[in-house]
């Protein structure tokens, strides 16, 4: 299998490191780091859920944006999914999952609060067949 | 100890039902007898069932597509002789059977049929058509396969144990709710399809990776055959997709069996979100199934009509175009459940715009043909009834993508008209125009022509017989899944619908005589060559049927079509590599986990469906045990020596050689 | 691999032949382990999909409480906040047990790995003994669409996390059993990439549905 090598050459598992982080120390260092950021996000996350200092409606499109600011954070120092040529394979396949993320949430938010506006609840419609 | 099974659960009442599952029983029972008696086991165990070989999984596959049509069609012909005979009350098909057919008609045709042979054909063509030795998970596509199996049994199980789904082929809530479908027929298609459809997401992220990251040295992505095109196209709408069908269909088995809400009447359950999810699921699922056949269409007219396929980078574009955007046009499946006039417009919409690479690619089809010089064997005849059927298909779906239409026809027999006639004359067609193009690549001899003309000439005759009636019929208002009716002017109509149905059964009778035929004849029909149709593609260049390792050394691609570059420069481009060249060849080593795997399951799915917990409990620990067992094999892969490679190698060019002269 | 000297002289050949084989052992294995992480993450992006469809369902069934409690009253964040805290610990625990075995570090590896699985432990726990008090006060999975639609949400990352557990058992003893075989590698990689994955779809459940559902 090693023929395939040549359209492999410029390629990196998901997951995997490459140059740098040729230590130990500093492979220990960028997963300490990370960790470092997530606990901040998170923490920013939770005091501000029941905080009184934000304007009250805000406050999900803010958890919203930290959420999106940690999983990034997660995906560059515990996935090492980075901008780089060698993980292009890797950013489209997930740019592709997100995009149907979205549109399966956003779609079904979209078309299901349409038919509760248009349609009766359940619950009336049994009613009236009774 | 049985949970809810007892012997009651055998439908000694249903006399239909029970002389098929004895016909079954008999059949299963003779074949195995035979194995057994002439002492074929042990070859079948470990070169076929244990194979990890994705030419043998791929044909395996397309067995199982093709075992399952019979089964699939018998409910066809018993639903159009019922509803030909069905006025004022006739026929002779109980309501609460006839619901079961025809759910089980569209469950087996879609999940059991189709799926199985688009994905038989991508497993079996797609590496040799990248020019590789293997996919990038031998094993898990072994598992992917026998886990489709196991669905299949399942559903054919509960023929003889219990009860179909009388539901129609979706299971729509809250008819499949507990409260209204209290039997086990819900349940055995719920289970029967979770377990199929992990092995089909199994197929779809090895397909992937395999075309992603596994290609021959120079074979880029705009090098790539058509096939591959549609085939990564697919695959990754399998991907995609079938993680919400798991999704959706674990939701109504919560609710079936832990009294969760999700889409009951009561306790502010929403039965709209499971029409939401599943049509989620439900439209790239066509696309799935029909973006293969259309690679395959493009791989026989290029190959027919001895020219390159016009237009290669649009098709490539069109291709990727429909993978994107048949995930946003699922409404159109549920335009009168109420939406408004906006969501209906943008999803109406988006489904014309779907039409548009449709149309690109039938252009480029036709323009591929022009001025070629057409060879008319039984694949190009599949591929040009597809164009025609195809476009009215395309229409009447347009047609359909407009709401205010749509609240017209939905639901009518006009819908079942509609995608009947894409899925038949989309997929089904190009899987028989696939099945005869490759199968003298896969067993090295050819399917007998005439029997093949005359099965593909009552195929579209009873197509066409079939189907034109009900778009008249859904115009007329009778809607679909009806056991009976009371309109007299409908019945004409549906006698004709039968008749086209004999047609197509005859049909199928002429294609078991070809096989048949075929392989009694198979002396005279062998081809040495390895390269029956003067094709294109690098899997045309190795010998028929190839070696287990493809190719015994890796093609250096240096264009599209490179088989047939490498044909018109000289015998130079196709002569045999340095003695050098070959060299050991690593090849992953069979094994059973896939089959052991999908017993369990199988055991698992049955044990669910009837609450024996213990088994379900105990299944799921061997399916575990079995796959530790994998991981703490010693051996993975088997070396073929370069010599052996060489010599087979030599020999298939001399044999080529010599058939040419 | 091309330039393979067939015809050299026996004295030149041992060496250089030798040589030659480990360096195509080496981008073998290397090519298998790029195939086997991205098959492997292909299919995360799948399961994240199967999330998204579980998410859906929630945002689309939040409101639908049947006139029973919603998440303002019923989710007591303090537990969360543990949770959310043990498998954010438990990633950073699963990152250091990979560069352990990328160093070939045994007892980084199995003692990361062992606290990976206490920190994971621990979360089933907490989740389970939450998931228990709410059925105890009636307000289990049966109660309303918008509690079968959390539960089952929840609960399926739950299930993850738990299948996720006995991989990584299955994983320590294989290491012990074996240690650091190519195969056994790439499923270490494999099972990293799983469990990095299951922490950020836990980012996505303790932000929009625990903390927006306070919130609200």
């Amino acid at each position: 299998m090693n023929e395939e090598r040549d359209l492999a050459a410029d390629d990196v598992a998901p997951g995997d490191e490459f140059e740098g982080a040729g230590s130990l120390g500093a492979a220990v260092r960028s997963y300490l780091v990370g960790f470092l950021l997530a606990i901040v996000l998170t923490a920013v996350s939770f005091y501000l859920a029941r905080s009184t200092l934000v304007w009250e409606p805000s406050i999900p499109i803010a958890l919203s944006v930290l959420a999106i600011a940690q999983m990034g954070v997660h995906l560059v120092f515990f996935l090492h999914i980075t901008a780089g040529p060698d993980s292009v394979n890797n950013i489209m396949a997930l740019a592709f999952g997100l995009l149907i993320v979205m549109l399966l949430v956003f779609g079904s938010l979209w078309i299901m609060a349409n038919l509760d506006h248009n349609m009766l609840p359940m619950d009336q419609i049994l009613n009236m067949q009774r | 100890m049985w949970g809810k099974l007892s012997w009651a659960a055998i439908p000694l009442h249903e006399p239909i039902a029970i002389v098929a599952s004895a016909v079954v029983l008999l059949v299963l029972a003779g074949v195995v007898g035979w194995v057994l008696v002439r002492g074929h086991f042990a070859y079948l165990w470990k070169q076929w069932l244990t194979s990890v070989d994705h030419k043998r999984i791929g044909i395996m596959y397309v067995v199982l597509a093709l075992v399952m049509l019979l089964r699939g069609f018998s409910d066809a012909i018993l639903m159009r002789s019922q509803q030909a005979l069905a006025l004022h009350g006739g026929g002779y098909l109980p309501p609460e059977h006839y619901d079961q057919i025809f759910s089980a008609h569209g469950t087996i045709m879609i999940f059991f049929v189709a799926m199985p042979f688009v994905i038989g054909l991508m497993n079996f063509v797609v590496p040799l058509q990248l020019g590789v030795r293997d996919v990038a998970f031998p094993v898990l596509n072994s598992v992917g396969f026998w886990l489709t199996a196991a669905g299949a049994l399942l559903v054919n199980v509960s023929l003889m144990v219990g009860e179909f789904a009388r539901t129609g082929w979706l299971a729509y809530p809250p008819l499949s709710e507990l409260t209204y479908s209290p039997g086990v027929g819900v349940d055995y298609y719920l289970w029967a399809l979770q377990i199929s459809g992990i092995g089909t997401l199994i197929a779809g992220i090895n397909l992937v990776t395999t075309i992603l990251k596994l290609r021959a040295p120079g074979m880029n992505y705009l090098r790539m055959p058509m096939f591959c095109w549609t085939a990564l196209a697919s695959s990754l709408l399998m991907v995609a997709a079938f993680p919400i069908l798991t999704a959706t269909f674990a939701m109504l088995l919560l609710d079936r069996y832990l009294g969760f809400h999700f889409f009951t009447n009561e306790a502010g359950g929403n039965v709209m979100m499971y029409v939401n999810l599943i049509w989620a699921w439900g439209h790239p699922e066509v696309y799935i199934l029909v973006l293969p056949a259309f690679g395959i269409y493009s791989e026989v007219f290029a190959t027919f009509s001895r020219k390159a396929l016009f237009g290669y980078r649009s098709m490539v574009a069109a291709t990727m175009a429909i993978c994107l955007v048949s995930f946003m046009v699922w409404l159109h499946h549920f335009f009168t459940m109420g939406a408004g006039a906006n969501v209906n417009t943008a999803f109406g919409i988006a489904t014309m715009v779907i039409a548009v690479p449709t149309g690109v690619k039938i252009f480029n089809w036709l323009f591929t043909m022009y001025g070629g010089r057409l060879v008319f064997a039984t694949p190009i005849l599949w591929s040009l009834a597809f164009v025609v059927t195809f476009v009215i298909g395309g229409m009447t779906g347009v047609l359909l993508a407009a709401p205010p239409a749509d609240f017209v026809l939905h639901n009518s027999v006009f819908l079942v008209a509609h995608f009947h006639n894409v899925i038949i004359g989309g997929t089904l067609f190009g899987a028989f125009a696939g099945y005869t193009y490759w199968f003298p690549k896969a067993f090295g001899f050819r399917l007998h022509d005439g029997l093949g003309k005359a099965a593909f000439w009552c195929w579209v005759v009873g197509f066409y017989l079939a189907f034109m009636p009900l778009y008249a019929l859904g115009l007329t208002g009778m809607t679909r899944r009806l056991q009976h009716y009371e309109v007299a002017a409908w019945q004409p109509w549906l006698v004709v619908a039968a008749v086209g149905a004999a047609f197509v059964l005859a049909g199928i009778g002429f294609q078991v005589a070809q096989l048949v035929v075929s392989i009694r004849r198979r002396e005279a029909l062998r081809d040495v060559s390895g390269d029956p149709w003067n094709g294109r593609t690098l899997e045309w260049s190795t010998a028929s049927p190839p070696p287990s390792f493809n190719f015994a050394v890796l093609p250096q691609v240096q264009g599209q079509d490179d088989f047939w570059r490498r044909k018109q420069l000289s015998d130079a481009a196709l002569a045999s590599p340095a003695d050098e060249e070959y060299q050991d060849i690593h090849l992953p080593r069979n094994s059973a986990t896939g089959i052991v795997c999908a017993f369990f399951a199988s055991v698992m799915g049955f044990a669910l469906v009837w609450h024996i917990w213990w088994l379900v409990g105990l299944a799921f620990l061997c399916a575990y045990a079995t796959f530790v067992k994998l991981a703490w094999r010693e051996q993975q892969e088997d070396s073929v020596p370069a010599d052996l490679a060489r010599e087979l190698d030599r020999a298939h060019r001399a044999a080529r050689q010599g058939s040419a002269a | 691999m091309n330039a393979v000297a067939g015809g050299a002289s026996g004295a030149l050949r041992a060496p250089t032949g030798h040589g030659k084989k480990l360096e195509d052992r080496r981008t073998h294995d290397q090519s298998k382990r790029i195939i086997a992480g991205y098959g492997f993450w292909i299919f995360l992006i799948s399961d994240i999909i199967l999330f998204s469809a579980f998410f859906a369902t929630y945002a689309v069934l939040t409101d639908s409480t049947a006139g029973g409690a919603g998440g303002r009253a019923l989710f007591d964040l303090k537990s969360v906040g543990i949770e959310t805290g043990c498998l954010l610990t438990s990633s950073l625990t699963c990152g250091l047990a990979a560069v352990g075995s990328r160093f070939r570090r045994s007892d980084l590896f199995q003692l990361a790995m062992a606290a990976t699985f206490v920190l994971g432990a621990a979360f089933i726990a907490l989740e389970v003994h939450e998931f228990a008090r709410m059925v105890r006060a009636g307000n289990g999975p049966t109660r309303s669409a918008f509690l079968s639609a959390f539960f089952a949400l929840i609960g399926c990352h739950g299930l993850h996390v738990s299948a996720g557990l006995l991989w990584l058992l299955t994983m320590m003893a294989q290491v012990r059993a074996r240690g650091y075989r190519p195969e056994i590698l790439r499923r270490i990689l494999c099972f990293s990439l799983f469990w990095h994955t299951l922490d950020i779809v836990w980012i996505g459940l303790f932000s929009l549905v625990y903390l927006v559902g306070v919130a609200r």
